[in-house]
This record gives C-alpha cells, structure tokens and sequence, in this order.
C-alpha cells in the first residue's frame, strides 16, 4: 500500500483523514484510488477535463512527479504520495 | 481567529524585516480548537523563490513545505496557514494574493514592512468551498 497525505483544506472530503492508504501501480492509479474512496475530492484535484488542477502539486516522497514520469510515475508499497496546493502570492 | 504567542508573532514580523525589501514568506503550524480558532505552536522560515521578482512576489517551493509539513506530522501539527510581508504596501491582500491562494479554511498573515521595520500585521481567512466563490476573510489576531 501507499500512503496519500491530505493536505488541510481537503481533509473535509476525506471525512477528516489526514492520510488514505491506497493499493496502486502508479501516481494516477494511486489518485483514482483516493477519488474513487472519497469522491468529492474530483472536483478539487481535477478540472472538468480531467486535467490535475494546475496549482496542484503531487510528490512521490520527495519528488515532483512533474520532474519524474508525471502520473505514469510508478508507486511501490511504503511509497508516501503529497498532494500539494500552491503557496504564492505578492503586492 | 488566529492565536499566536508573542515570540511567534515576533519572528514573523521579525522575518519580514530581514527579508526588506523582498518578500518574506513562510508557514504557519498548530492546530484547529473546537470553536474553529487556529492556534499557531510553531512557524517554518520558507526561501521565496520569485528571484525574478522577489519585492512584489513570493513563491513556497512545494518540496519545502512537504519537508516541513512532514516535519510538523512528526510533532503533531499541522499546516494552518502562511504568512509573507508587503515591502512598503499595506497589510491587505491584493488580487494576485487571493488569486494564488488556494488553502479554503487556513490563515494568510501579511505584514506591511516600512522603510525596512514590520509596521502592520493584518490575518485573513480564505473561505469558500472551491476556487469559484473563494475570498479572503477579515480575522482576528490574538497575540498572547
């Protein structure tokens, strides 16, 4: 299994969890996996398109998946998956 | 409402300073009481990395707000809400502030530093229930 950390805004839809364990092969698996458990969260990972919303960062551990295979990025047992809003701004 | 002890407080607007005349920015951890108060018990330094542009923008990068964010598991906290500074603006949040905020239900601090000394600190709470009908809030800062 992996592990998805809910990030505080959306621990609403998750009935609180501040994690959500998830069997998965990959980023996108893992994703569907937490959407499929908790479905309310769609609309706040997702676009109507099904697009990942663009101020929404996921890390494998410590990596961007950007940076990796985005969400063809494998996912092993142990592995810890962040889902990341963005944090900018400025006068 | 946000609770902050004096020394937190402090080295927010302390952080503010030292930044002048860029923007600080940083996160804010603690808890939710029941009567929806967050309660600050620890702040987190973040680097800004608008280099481009670093007196009127500020950027968390994402890998260290998931470093401090498992940090702050680690201690039983949680991530609360942000604070950055406005070199020489007023402690209000700006458009671009509420259009790149995206954390419903957490605290966004804004101190107004002038002429190089933290002036005004001003907390707003992003409401809503999606991108669509977000807003900034007006909240209270307890320091004590």
């Amino acid at each position: 299994m992996a592990k998805i950390h809910i990030p505080t805004p959306l621990r609403q839809y998750t009935g609180k969890l501040a994690a959500v364990d998830v069997k998965a092969g990959s980023v996108a698996d893992a994703l569907a996996g937490l959407v499929a458990q908790h479905p309310d969260l769609r609309r706040h990972l997702y676009t109507e398109d099904g697009k990942l919303r663009a101020f929404v960062n996921v890390y494998l551990n410590d990596e961007d998946v950007r940076y990796l295979q985005k969400e063809a990025t494998a996912v092993k047992d142990g592995d810890t998956i962040s889902i990341v809003p963005s944090i900018a701004g400025g006068c | 409402m946000l609770k902050v002890t004096p020394t937190h407080y402090a080295e927010i607007r302390r952080h503010g300073e030292e930044t002048y005349p860029h923007e600080c920015c940083g996160i804010l951890l603690g808890s939710t009481d029941e009567l929806g108060a967050r309660i600050v018990t620890s702040t987190a330094r973040c680097g800004n990395t608008r280099t481009d542009s670093p007196q009127n923008r500020y950027n968390i990068d994402p890998k260290e707000l998931v470093r401090i964010q498992r940090e702050g598991r680690e201690r039983g906290e949680d991530i609360i809400g942000f604070y950055h500074s406005h070199p020489d603006h007023p402690a209000q949040w700006s458009p671009t502030d509420l259009a790149e905020a995206h954390w419903l239900g957490c605290s966004y601090v804004i101190t107004r530093v002038a002429g190089g000394k933290a002036d005004v600190t001003n907390s707003f709470e992003l409401t809503g229930t999606e991108e669509a009908d977000k807003a900034f809030r007006n909240e209270a800062v307890e320091v004590g």
